[in-house]
């Protein structure tokens, strides 16, 4: 019996505790961000609505490989390769669904060329659904994004115009084999 | 006609609509408060502070489709939800707000209110059936269970003042208090058996089993929508304004100032004090809306007879017991 009692005022007791708690969290500043008036701070790496950057020379930095398709879990990335006068490859239209896309950032881990990027842009609400679709003129940005000095062509071995074979960044000229003959 | 005097048409017309502002009024204060509560900012887009935010709720609920559910009892599931406000706004009509300032002066005030919160338990229970929906008939099932139980504590409860005041009627209550001091001392497991058992007659939280949300959907009102369901949400936002000043009536000295802080114009200080004991009562209720969590459908039964009851017969037996003895 006094245990019963005991244990009904300590239950009262502790709903009266909670009662003041509650109570004191009034006095606190709320924690809500007021969004439209009240831009929140997005975190540089946020995974945010996708670009598509150019080298630090100005030129598409995607090379139309196509591994960024193949990454995607949804499919929603399609573009179809095809090759300039100099050898560059390129894509002749990249296309995103965004309705379709999960922002899960694999296309950016996937791309050996830092073109693709997701950037902290949230706001991507339309009204049209086809308005979802983005081309690669929406999406092709003027800058390099994340990485400023990374040039793809610079750095990989394939011979372009105006850059052959032993020509590109930290690369030794091919080594003729025949002359090592002893 | 245009006086102060218990049930003149001026009197009428300014609490009904005072009552009935103050009830839409609440839609928003308790969101409001809640959103304080969790640190949150609750409804404030409309209006400044928010604080038209009932009207644009009410003109969602007109503009909806009124929606009779095929496989319901018609007649039944349209009268159900009238109910609860017309009761409960006929019990605001013997609660006093100063001297001279009320709708009636019954001389059984007290057991008026008690009928008509009887009374509000049809709705909940006639929602319930009508609505031929298993959701709903579990929700009228839990809704009369508990209103039928907790209005027996509800009404023994007060009988502890009914016998320190001798009269049902409110506005002798309120005097005596004046004269005796406070009932919340005298009566004190007398309001606290009063405020649980008035808790879960208007199924607010953390009583709300009949509507039980995370359990049952919405209970007995799952299938109602527009302005139906809109009667049921101001009937009981009513009558958590009638809980609210009841309680100061019934134990806190009604319209008289506290410590003599009277202001000069005797009716003004009572709508004055009134008003401010009513909205600490509303702000009370929506912290423990905010804090108590809602106790298991036996968990509550068992409390209630099992607790409730006892306790209340208790403080019948000493009050009586104390004033015959003082008495003679």
């Amino acid at each position: 019996m006094i245990n019963f009692l005991c244990k009904q005022l300590y239950i009262i007791w502790s709903q009266l505790v909670t009662l003041w708690l509650v109570f004191t969290h009034i006095f606190k500043k709320a924690d809500t961000v007021e969004y439209p008036d009240q831009m929140p701070y997005m975190f540089p790496r946020w995974r945010g609505r996708i670009i598509l950057s150019r080298d630090p020379d100005g030129e598409e930095r995607c090379v139309a490989c196509n591994l960024c398709a193949v990454a995607c879990p949804v499919d929603c990335i399609a573009l179809q390769k095809t090759e300039d006068e100099n050898g560059r490859w390129y894509p002749e239209f990249f296309r995103i669904n965004f309705s379709r896309c999960i922002m899960c950032g694999f296309c950016e881990e996937a791309c050996p060329t830092h073109a693709i990027q997701l950037t902290p842009d949230f706001e991507m609400a339309e009204y049209v659904r086809q308005d979802m679709v983005w081309e690669k003129e929406d999406m092709l940005i003027s800058g390099t994004g994340k990485y400023h000095d990374y040039n793809f062509y610079k750095i990989a071995g394939k011979a372009i115009g105006g850059k052959g074979k032993g020509e590109a960044r930290n690369e030794l000229p091919p080594i003729d084999r025949r002359s090592l003959l002893p | 006609m245009f006086e102060f005097v218990v049930g003149s048409p001026l009197n009428i017309v300014l609490i009904l609509g005072a009552v009935l502002v103050a009830a839409a009024l609440l839609i928003w204060v308790e969101r409001r408060v809640l959103g304080f509560l969790n640190e949150r900012l609750g409804p404030n887009r409309v209006g400044p502070w928010g604080i038209a935010q009932s009207l644009a709720d009410v003109g969602k609920l007109i503009t909806k489709e009124d929606w009779v559910p095929p496989f319901a009892d018609k007649l039944p599931f349209i009268v159900a939800p009238i109910i609860v406000p017309v009761v409960m706004l006929l019990s605001f009509a013997v609660i006093p707000i100063a001297p001279g300032v009320g709708i009636m002066d019954l001389n059984i005030g007290l057991l008026w209110v008690l009928a008509m919160a009887g009374l509000g338990s049809y709705s909940a229970m006639l929602g319930g059936l009508a609505s031929n929906n298993k959701f709903s008939l579990l929700g009228g099932l839990r809704a009369a269970g508990q209103m039928i139980s907790y209005e027996v504590f509800m009404g023994i409860s007060i009988l502890g003042i009914v016998i320190l005041s001798d009269s049902f009627n409110l506005r002798e209550i309120v005097e005596a208090q004046h004269k005796h001091g406070w009932f919340v001392f005298p009566q004190f497991i007398g309001f606290i058996v009063f405020v649980i058992a008035g808790l879960a007659e208007t199924k607010r939280w953390p009583f709300d089993l009949a509507e039980g949300e995370s359990e049952i959907i919405s209970g007995f009102n799952t299938e109602y929508s527009g302005m139906k369901f809109g009667l049921f949400f101001v009937g009981e936002y009513i009558g958590m304004l009638l809980l609210s000043a009841l309680i100061p009536v019934l134990f806190f000295g009604g319209w008289y100032a506290p410590f003599g802080l009277e202001l000069p114009n005797a009716i003004i200080s009572g709508i004055f004090w009134m008003c401010a004991k009513t909205g600490c009562w509303i702000f009370f209720f929506i912290l423990v809306r905010a804090a108590l969590v809602r106790p298991r459908y036996d968990q509550l039964m068992n409390y209630g007879w099992l607790v409730m009851l006892p306790l209340s017969l208790l403080n019948l037996l000493v009050t009586g017991a104390v004033v015959l003895a003082q008495g003679n």
